[in-house]
């Protein structure tokens, strides 16, 4: 299964040490021979000692999706020793510092043990506790650079890159990496069989995470506020943000910025604030997670009502409540698709990866200002804090925002009489006007009842009128939400429909699934609300799952809230417990969901011994019933 | 209640001010509140500061939270834009509106209820924040449009209309304001009109969050024998400790006081505020001296009165942003997105 070009590393360090910029410079220096790869980086919440990991999954192929099977760990925390070297494959390496015994009831006879005592050579080349801790990372790196044949060029031009104007960091980085590196060629049989070689297939590419990403996003669609209350994994995407910033808006002239962004007191004031900017005319966005979103909502509902602009960064984290704070999930499609109290419906855009993010962060401003309502971004902590390697972010120059329906000075000077919430063209999105701009624009945004001239009613008929046109408003809007990614092959009688980042799962999980014989069609839904193909693609296949990532199934729910489709003609797949989806993931749960299990669909087209057998064997294994 | 459009009559003999309005020209819809509620005397000095200020309705932004005292930016300018926010959040949105365009005048309206408790947090940052408008807190010591709860400023031992009395502590808008770091604190009385019109103009002019807590008696559930916030309490146990006036850059300082009772401030716009009949011991620009004058006459069973501190030179939230100085609206794209090219330059970093 593994070897060259193909493999997974696992790094198991403390939290606080400094592993993740030798972490950093791995991922890097393997994107640079031209080698895709992907980091999950499983972190705790904590600032200082607890355990952490890190994945490295190199794949010639370009799979970026988690894979939790690996040929090597790196076994840096002797806390979690026992753990780390029950998950090598059997036939796989263990690496560890031989600076002190390893307990002999660790070992196992059927992996390779490398020892290397890190931290004793780095007690001999340097000096200080915090240096050699932070070198010993270093020094791992340059293991790993012997054994997977990792050039030294490229990690030591890396190295040159990060500490180039501080001569002696990079001296002391220099002869850390060279330590471990010569240590292993001298003891070990370098490289081993699972290695790197050079490729052409990061051309064009980047390697980049989904937060910063959208924060460029947002520089690029010309948001001029951002305003924020710190949380993990949303965090890094208004620190991206700001960064961008201070490069990029100040007035040459003045020095000062153009941009606001403000650290609120909450995230009530957050996206008040960003409704506050909104109504003004400026473009206006906050970043946040589940806890984040559950505190919006009441004011969410007050855009959404008062027909108010806000672009919504919601990067999940498991929930409920606090949840596991530095793990993944998709857990808030439900919240976010009606949040806030009474009859609500919100766009909701769904980025697959950082390239993604970039992209759907313009298109959320452009979305929002031109439906005059909230607009999420739904990423995820996968996503959002992990690198990805994705094609380069382009931008097409003649690019202008869409602003919507906005009535200037001469507009309204022309007009009789205006009237916030009249809709002259049908459309279901009445035009807005700024405060400052004419006297005739003047109207009391509100969020309690208004009737269609933008009074305030408690007339039933007044009130449903409005209400009736949101609907239409939000229903419709599907028209303008980015379509459905669709890969669809002759013969496919089973459908995979997902949504963000699951899609690099889903693809591996198919990819596999065509090689063993059984063609699989898939649908990943960019935007809610759904058009119409979302449905139609559910009709036309005989067995639909819904790969996701949460407990309640709730695109499943959404799908069939939304689209009327039979709920009990969908069968949900996936993992929720926090870490990225795995194609073999997707292949247990439709082994065991799909075929046989609780959501057994039998009635449906295809056999169960027609999709058993190829499930199964993508899995490596036998199909029950099966000689 | 739905909405009642006011007639608009306008009589050849009212008087128009710089910007060619009369006083009927910053009127609003017909008030919905209870005949003789305190919060429709406000809504007439705000009526009032403004036309005297010239401001043009266009160019002014009203926000207010839930309440019967948060309904009445509609009864005034109905020509500006306005915005009701959520109970207690009105501040979030001045702070978003303001950052993002300075230009607009921002007045808000705010009661005790919607301040004091559901909105304290935000009150407390939009004053560390400074942000440039003047704040109204219509104070009664009720929730008025939810029937007459006590709210945190109901005095210990005041009674409600149902006989319960409370035993809780109330928190002092002023006192909040001036621990808080407020640039601007005035206490006045919606019974007041020629002490409150003065304080509502230095309040929009002054640069930065100017706190004006308005004892203001709500008739339906708080104007009995034993409510603190009754209109009979209030006149007789008002003190109107400092007496501030308040002139426009071009009106220059009138003659007519007393050298040695008046102190001047000039407010970055160039105009000034006097205090008279300032006691001694009273400094409007010394916080410590304030907050224990007040806090003494208080101990005395008082309520002074006044335009009570005035810092006119500290930075607004803007400053502190570094914002550019003009609208964040007007930027034209070209200056906010980097372009291709750049976007080629920035990639490099992660590649
Ligand atoms: C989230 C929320 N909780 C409760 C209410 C109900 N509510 C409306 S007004 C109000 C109290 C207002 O009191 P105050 O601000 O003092 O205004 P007043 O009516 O006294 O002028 C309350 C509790 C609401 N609108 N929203
Ligand atoms: S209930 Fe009280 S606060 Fe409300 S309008 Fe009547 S008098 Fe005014
Ligand atoms: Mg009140």
């Amino acid at each position: 299964m593994s070897g060259l070009n193909d493999f997974t590393v696992k790094i198991a360090t403390v939290n606080g040490t400094g592993s993740a910029s030798a972490n950093g410079l791995l991922m890097k220096a393997i994107f640079r021979m031209g080698v895709p790869v992907s980091g999950k980086n499983l972190f705790p919440s904590n600032i200082q000692g607890l355990p952490t990991w890190y994945e490295i999954r190199v794949s010639g192929a370009g799979h970026t999706a988690r894979r939790a099977e690996f040929d090597l760990v790196v076994a840096m925390n002797p806390a979690t020793y026992a753990r780390d070297v029950a998950e090598v494959r059997s036939g796989g390496w263990v690496l560890h510092d031989s600076s002190w015994p390893l307990s002999p009831d660790l070992r196992r006879d059927d992996v390779t043990f490398l020892g290397v005592p890190l931290a004793r050579l780095c007690n001999e080349h340097f000096e200080g506790a915090r240096v050699r801790i932070l070198l010993k990372n270093i020094a791992y790196s340059g293991v790993l650079a012997a054994l997977l044949q990792l050039e030294m060029d490229v990690v030591e031009g890396l190295l040159e890159e990060t500490y180039g104007r501080k001569k002696a960091l990079l001296d002391s980085n220099f002869e850390a990496v060279r330590l471990g590196y010569d240590y292993a060629k001298e003891h070990f049989d370098c490289p081993l069989p699972t290695r790197l070689e050079r490729l052409d297939a990061t051309a064009g590419h980047i390697l980049i995470d989904g937060n910063t990403a959208a924060a460029l996003g947002c520089v690029y669609a010309g948001a001029t506020v951002a305003a924020w209350y710190p949380i993990t994994p949303s965090t890094s995407l208004v620190d991206a943000f700001q960064a961008f910033c201070t490069k990029l808006r100040k007035d040459p002239g003045s020095g000062r910025n153009r941009v606001a962004v403000i650290q609120a007191e909450d995230e009530l004031a957050a996206v008040g604030m960003v409704v506050g900017a909104s109504w003004v005319g400026g473009r206006a966005f906050t970043a946040t997670s589940g806890p984040g979103i559950s505190l919006m909502s009441e004011f969410i509902g007050l855009a959404y009502y008062a027909e108010i602009p806000a672009v919504i960064f919601d990067v999940q984290r498991t929930g409920p409540s606090t949840g596991m704070p530095t793990r993944t999930q998709q857990g808030d499609l439900m919240t976010a698709a009606y949040a806030s109290h009474g009859d609500t419906k919100h766009i909701l855009l769904f980025p697959a990866d950082p390239g993604e993010c970039f992209a759907m962060a313009v298109q959320a401003f452009d979305l929002s200002e031109h439906y005059q309502t909230p607009v999420f971004v739904l990423s995820d902590l996968d996503i959002g804090m992990n690198d990805w390697v994705v094609p380069a972010l382009g931008w097409d120059d003649a690019y202008r925002p869409d602003r919507g329906k906005v009535l200037d000075a001469e507009a309204l000077e022309r007009m009789e009489r205006y009237h916030r919430y009249l809709d002259v063209d049908g459309d279901g999105i009445p035009p807005r006007t700024l405060p400052g701009v004419h006297p005739k624009g003047a109207y009391f945004a509100r969020g309690s009842g208004h009737d269609r001239y933008g009074r305030y009613t408690e007339d039933a008929d007044a009130y449903t009128d409005v209400m009736e046109r949101l609907a239409r408003k939000i229903d419709g809007s599907w028209e303008r939400l980015p379509e459905p990614e669709v890969l669809m092959m002759p013969g496919a009688e089973v459908g995979l429909v997902t949504l963000g980042g699951c899609r690099a799962a889903v693809l591996e999980a198919r990819e596999r699934l065509v090689e063993k014989g059984l063609p699989v069609n898939v649908l990943r839904v960019r935007g809610f609300p759904f058009g119409p193909q979302v449905g139609e693609f559910m009709e036309a296949h005989g067995r639909t799952f819904v790969v996701e990532q949460n407990r309640d199934h709730q695109l499943l729910s959404l799908l069939a809230l939304e689209t009327g489709f039979p709920r009990e003609r969908l069968v949900s797949v996936g993992s929720y417990g926090g870490m990225p989806l795995s194609a073999r993931d997707v292949l247990e749960g439709m082994a065991s969901g799909g075929v046989g299990g609780e959501g057994d669909v039998s009635s449906q087209a295809a056999s169960e011994r027609e999709l058993r057998a190829p499930i199964a064997a993508a899995l490596g294994r036998r199909a029950r019933g099966e000689p | 209640m739905t909405h009642i459009p006011k007639p608009r009559i306008r009589h050849p003999s009212l008087r128009i001010n710089a910007v060619g309005l009369t006083r009927r020209d910053y009127e609003g819809s017909m008030s919905t509140l209870c005949a003789g509620c305190g919060h429709d005397s406000i809504t007439a000095a705000i009526i009032e500061a403004a036309w005297e200020l010239d401001l043009e309705p266009r160019t002014v932004a009203k926000l207010s939270g839930i309440g019967c005292s948060s309904k009445t930016p509609t009864y005034f300018l109905g020509t500006a834009h306005g915005f009701n926010a959520v109970h207690g959040r009105m501040p979030s949105i001045g702070t978003g509106a303001q950052a993002t365009n300075p230009d607009l005048t921002y007045i808000g309206v705010s009661g005790d209820g919607d301040s004091l408790a559901i909105g304290l947090g935000q009150l407390c940052h939009v004053i560390r924040r400074n942000v440039d408008m003047v704040y109204i807190l219509e104070n009664n010591g009720v929730y008025g449009l939810t029937k007459g709860q006590f709210s945190a400023s109901a005095d210990v031992g005041s009674r409600a209309k149902r006989g319960q009395v409370n035993r809780q502590q109330p928190i002092d808008p002023a006192l909040l304001a001036l621990t808080l770091g407020a640039t601007f604190v005035a206490r006045s009385f919606s019974g007041d009109k020629a002490q409150l019109v003065p304080i509502l103009k230095a309040g929009i002019r002054h640069r930065g969050f100017a706190l004006v807590d308005v004892i203001s008696p709500c008739v339906a559930f708080n104007d009995h024998e034993g409510s603190t916030k009754s209109y009979r309490y209030t006149r007789e146990n008002l003190e109107e400790a400092v007496d501030a006036d308040f002139t426009l850059p071009t009106a220059g300082i009138t003659a007519s006081y007393e050298p040695g009772s008046v102190r001047a401030v000039t407010l970055p716009d160039g105009s000034v505020v006097h205090f008279r009949k300032v006691p001694d011991e009273f400094d409007p620009g010394n916080r410590d001296r304030v907050y224990a004058y007040l806090r003494e006459r208080q101990g005395a069973g008082e309520i002074p009165t006044g335009l009570l501190y005035l810092d006119p030179d500290a930075p607004d939230h803007r400053d502190t942003l570094e914002t550019v100085s003009t609208s964040l609206v007007d930027l034209p794209f070209e200056e906010l997105c980097p372009g291709r090219e750049a976007l080629e330059r920035l990639l490099t970093d992660f590649r």
